[in-house]
């Protein structure tokens, strides 16, 4: 029984035999990968001196395995190739097949594998991301119009195809299940915009306009903004990865093929469920930021809610409200349809779904982002 | 090895037990494969083929029971000792289980970087070797996984899996979802491979054909038990599920 690790036994080694114009390599030993690399470069230099013929003789080779018997072909190959005539390459008989298959049936060159650390290659990748994020755009804003189309036909004229059962399911999980960590946050992002709020205007002695800052600030942007960007962390990416993986299971292609609209059952419930579930979250994000707030004024400055309710009514109108309220649909549509969109895009294959999950987030956030900015100087023009 | 006087076991599995829950898969297996043989194993769904194959090569937990590979306990090796035993062994995994975010050539340098000094030529020379072993084109090398068919993917799986040029090699269902040609060319492939690099190949597959053209012997799992034989043997065996297996209508159209 050979069971032994005996490797370390005979080692690999090889000698050169000089006779006038003939060359001799006899090999011995055990041949394999393990010693590969060691033959490897005592083999790129053999002094060939002024012999005109060659043998490579490996008949007292204890084993051989591929990687040997190769070193053995290509010592034999470049010496043809720098004109010596070389002889058959003799081993032991039971190493023939191996022999022949690396010889007769290998005759490709080396692999050539590309260095993707250069400035080329990374010059190479901005350029294709950036003509990737291009095609990108052009695909969204296309598919923007087709969900657009199809919600209003959804809406003005209703064949029974918006699926109620999905809908009302989508405002649970993207609404209700968000209220606990939607609630949380405002309510600490109110505590400390009142804190650095007073802190500051402690300075001129004017605590109470903390409240205004709240106000204005919490209605306006900031509860919209985070609960806006928390959706796209968390419903926005489960739509990608639901979908996606849908579309790994081949289920999306098992729907059309049945006859199913996948825009109206996947994509309908899940934009029009988070268009209306958002708007309820913001509003619930403002309460939560306020309460916060006030808190936070009542144990910081010593304000009673009583005085914190009226200052508040000074500070902020009906439209300060309104302006934070009515980003949060736009927002909505923007998150479920950018989710859904990178979820239609994932390819067959596994990586692909965090991929774009990923990517869906990034983009929806983004997106967020601008369509704030761009709010913001909407409104600033309207002077609202 | 076939006409060799003694046998040499290879790997030695004596009472394997294992299970999920209070679900007993392999209730005291003892398999033995032998050198430079071909050993078949199959089995209905769900009798723990492929659990039988992790087990061996360490994937998967065992309940009891003791696996020898090398005449080595797998149980008492310590770090050292399991790699020199991975070393020695090639895993082609049911889907190829190809890194995607490397090229083919890539892939097969993965073990020949991590156990070996070679230097990048080498390895560019030793990787465009056991490529055209397993039958792919020269071009196939720069490409990733996702850009192969199946059956490509697999012939690059068992070129990692090769590329230490092991003396076991384990396949997973290797002509699984492959179309009959490729099939053949697959068996034809393991079969050529086995004799010209002496393997000892352990197979699980559902494929009679690749059975009836590949393997020295089979090992069937039955009521949680292994019954080993050849083809011609199992044939004459009165297990219900054995005979449905190998004389029922595919049984009977592969022989």
């Amino acid at each position: 029984m050979s069971t032994a690790l005996d490797a370390t036994a005979a080692r690999a080694s090889f000698r050169m035999e000089r006779k006038p114009k003939v060359l001799r390599l006899v090999a011995e030993g055990v041949w394999t990968t393990k010693d590969a690399a060691s033959l490897d470069g005592q083999l790129r230099h053999i002094d060939l001196g002024d012999a005109t013929d060659a043998e490579i003789d490996g008949s007292s080779l204890e084993r051989i395995d591929s990687a040997g018997a190769w070193l053995l072909v290509r010592t034999k190959r470049e010496w043809e190739q720098r004109g010596k005539r070389v002889g058959p390459i003799k081993i032991p008989p039971m190493y023939d097949t191996l022999m022949h298959a690396v010889e007769h049936e290998h005759t490709a060159p080396p692999v050539v594998i590309h260095n993707r650390h250069t400035l080329e290659a990374f010059v190479g990748r901005v350029g294709q991301s950036t003509i990737h994020g291009l095609k990108q755009g052009v695909g969204i804003l296309g598919y923007i119009g087709r969900v657009t189309v199809e919600v209003s036909e959804a809406i003005y004229h209703p064949r029974g195809n918006l699926r109620v059962a999905a809908l009302i399911h989508q405002i649970e999980e993207t609404g209700i299940n968000a209220l606990p960590i939607v609630g949380l946050l405002s309510f600490l992002i109110g505590v400390v915009l009142a804190y650095q709020g007073a802190d500051q205007l402690k300075r001129f002695g004017a605590e109470v306009f903390t409240i205004n800052l709240l106000g204005v600030g919490l209605l306006r942007e900031i509860a919209g903004l985070i609960t806006a960007i928390i959706v796209a962390g968390r419903s926005g990416s489960a739509f990608t990865a639901q979908i996606g993986t849908m579309r790994v299971n081949e289920e999306i292609d098992a729907m059309q093929t049945i006859g199913i609209n996948t825009v109206d059952a996947l994509v309908l419930p899940r934009v029009i469920g988070l268009v209306i579930a958002l708007p309820f979250l913001t509003l619930y994000a403002d309460i939560m930021g306020m309460i916060g707030g006030a808190v936070m004024c009542y144990f910081d400055l010593g304000i009673t809610i009583p005085v914190f309710m009226r200052q508040l009514q000074e500070a902020i109108t009906v439209n300060t409200f309104m302006v934070g309220m009515i980003k949060a649909p736009v927002f909505a549509f923007i998150i479920a349809l950018v989710g859904c969109f990178e979820g239609l895009q994932v390819e067959r294959n596994a990586a692909s779904v965090g991929k774009l999950t990923t990517r869906s987030v990034v983009e929806s956030i983004f997106l967020v982002i601008v369509l704030d900015a761009g709010f913001s100087i909407m409104f600033s023009i309207l002077g609202i | 090895m076939p006409g060799g006087s003694e046998k040499d076991v290879v790997i030695r599995v004596r009472g394997l037990v294992n299970g999920f829950g209070d679900q007993l898969l392999h209730d005291h297996i003892d398999l033995d494969v032998y050198r430079g043989e071909v050993l078949g194993v199959v089995g209905g769904s769900g009798t723990g083929k492929s659990v039988l194959l992790r087990s061996i090569i360490g994937l998967n937990e065992i309940r009891s029971g003791t696996i020898e590979v090398f005449g080595r306990n797998t149980d008492h090796l310590n770090e050292t000792q399991w790699r020199e035993i991975e070393m020695r062994w090639g895993v082609l995994f049911q889907e190829g289980a190809l890194f995607s975010s490397q090229t083919i050539a890539e892939n097969i340098q993965v073990p020949l970087r991590e156990y070996t000094e070679m230097t990048q030529d080498l390895m560019n020379e030793i990787a465009s070797m056991k490529l055209s072993m397993v039958g792919l084109p020269e071009n196939a090398a720069p490409k990733h996984p996702s850009e192969l068919s199946g059956g490509m993917k697999k012939r690059a799986g068992l070129a990692r899996a090769l590329a230490l040029d092991p003396e076991i090699v384990f396949l997973d269902e290797p002509t699984a979802g492959l179309d009959p040609i490729s099939a053949n060319m697959f068996d034809e492939l393991v079969k050529d491979l086995q004799k010209s690099l002496n393997l000892t190949v352990f197979m699980v597959t559902h494929d009679l054909d690749t059975l009836r053209a590949t393997t020295d012997r089979i090992a069937v799992l039955v009521d949680r038990k292994v019954v080993v034989g050849t083809i011609d043997e199992l044939r004459r065996n009165p297990h219900p599920w054995i005979q449905e297996y190998f004389s029922g209508p595919r049984g009977r159209a592969a022989a």
